[in-house]
């Protein structure tokens, strides 16, 4: 198998500010377009579930018809409130709902540049190629 | 949205005016985690034949499969099920981790074009769905997105789900791991290679039911 060495990583930070407004079809084809430009994307929030699954659709028509496009590697990692009292997860639950869930943290690359995203409920670990 | 609020509402129709028979449930998961084998195990069991072909490559079913009118007895109780088997979810999908079993490049390239528009076909299925049955690989990490992301499809749609940690025989099999990764759902921990746990499997399908 033929990899490109890579000599530096290019992050892009996204606020979720600049997501929160954008269509689903929008969000998704910002975030890809970044990726196919081997970008590694780091949302500064989380998307919902159907807009995950939306992700992977597209990503996959993408490996379809985009030659050396292999896909994504995709991990969200998110605070874990199970601990907390409830009015801490009160409080979080209704700043998710006003301004969506910024908290958490997305992390979406080039699988043809992460090898890996390994996630446990606290930390992501990133293996690249 | 609009998509996830009609599904909910025929839900609720469904659950109002229609008798529960002939249940659709779908086995999702990542790819070789055993979700043909879980169904060939079922729908051997119960009807004589298996759904599909199952093979250690990965991405072996590349199209959604059915078996309609599973009858499945349980403690006297009778239900019958249509078992839909789905193409694994993956979010990367390369030609070359094909060739290392030994395929050509073609039959490779092949394959994981198929295999690209199973994972569309899977996830567009979803909307259809009565009940899920999310196939995991009890010796893998469960917590991979796509795992993750199926369940959080599954709540958003508000489909009733059991979690089945298959390949308990392997070694490094661990289901406390994987009831700790989805502590609100019913873990059955099962080998559909070698028939064991499927008595539990088979109490948790009832119970999930009865969600429909």
């Amino acid at each position: 198998m033929k990899h490109k060495k890579i000599r530096g990583l290019s992050l892009q930070v996204i606020p979720f500010a600049e997501l929160r407004d954008l269509s689903i079809s929008e969000r998704v084809k910002k975030i890809l377009g970044l990726v196919l430009n081997d970008r590694i994307v780091i949302i500064h929030g989380r998307l919902r579930a159907e807009e995950e699954a939306r992700l992977i659709e597209d990503t996959m028509a993408l490996v379809d018809h985009v030659k050396s496009f292999k896909g994504i590697e995709l991990a969200v990692i998110e605070p874990n409130m199970k601990g907390e009292n409830i009015i801490v997860r009160m409080r979080h639950n209704l700043a998710k709902t006003l301004v969506g869930d910024s908290s958490a943290l997305t992390v979406v690359g080039p699988a043809s540049i992460i090898k890996e995203i390994k996630r446990d409920p606290k930390k992501i670990e990133l293996f690249l190629k | 949205m609009l998509k996830i609020l009609k599904s909910f509402a025929k839900r609720i129709l469904q659950r109002i005016f229609k008798k529960r028979e002939n249940i659709k449930i779908g086995f999702y998961g990542p790819p070789n985690a055993g979700k043909t084998s879980v169904a060939n195990r079922i729908c051997k069991d119960w009807t004589g034949e298996e759904l599909g072909i199952v093979s250690k490559i990965p991405h072996e079913t590349r199209h959604v499969q059915f078996k309609e009118k599973v009858n499945i007895d349980h403690k006297g109780k009778t239900l019958t099920f249509k078992i839909v088997d789905t193409p694994g979810l993956a979010t990367k999908i390369d030609y070359e981790d094909f060739m290392g079993y030994g395929m050509k490049k073609g039959q490779a390239k092949k394959r994981a074009k198929e295999a690209t528009q199973g994972v569309i076909e899977s996830i567009q299925w979803l909307e259809d769905m009565d009940a899920v049955i999310v196939v995991l690989d009890a010796a893998e990490n469960p917590y991979s997105q796509v795992n993750i992301t199926i369940i959080g499809n599954l709540i958003a749609r508000k489909i009733p789900t059991l979690v089945v940690a298959n390949k308990i025989d392997l070694k490094k099999a661990n289901i406390k791991k994987v009831e700790a990764a989805f502590p609100d759902y019913d873990v059955a921990g099962i080998s559909a290679k070698e028939g064991t746990g499927f008595d539990d499997f088979y109490e948790a399908l009832f119970r999930l039911s009865k969600k429909v």
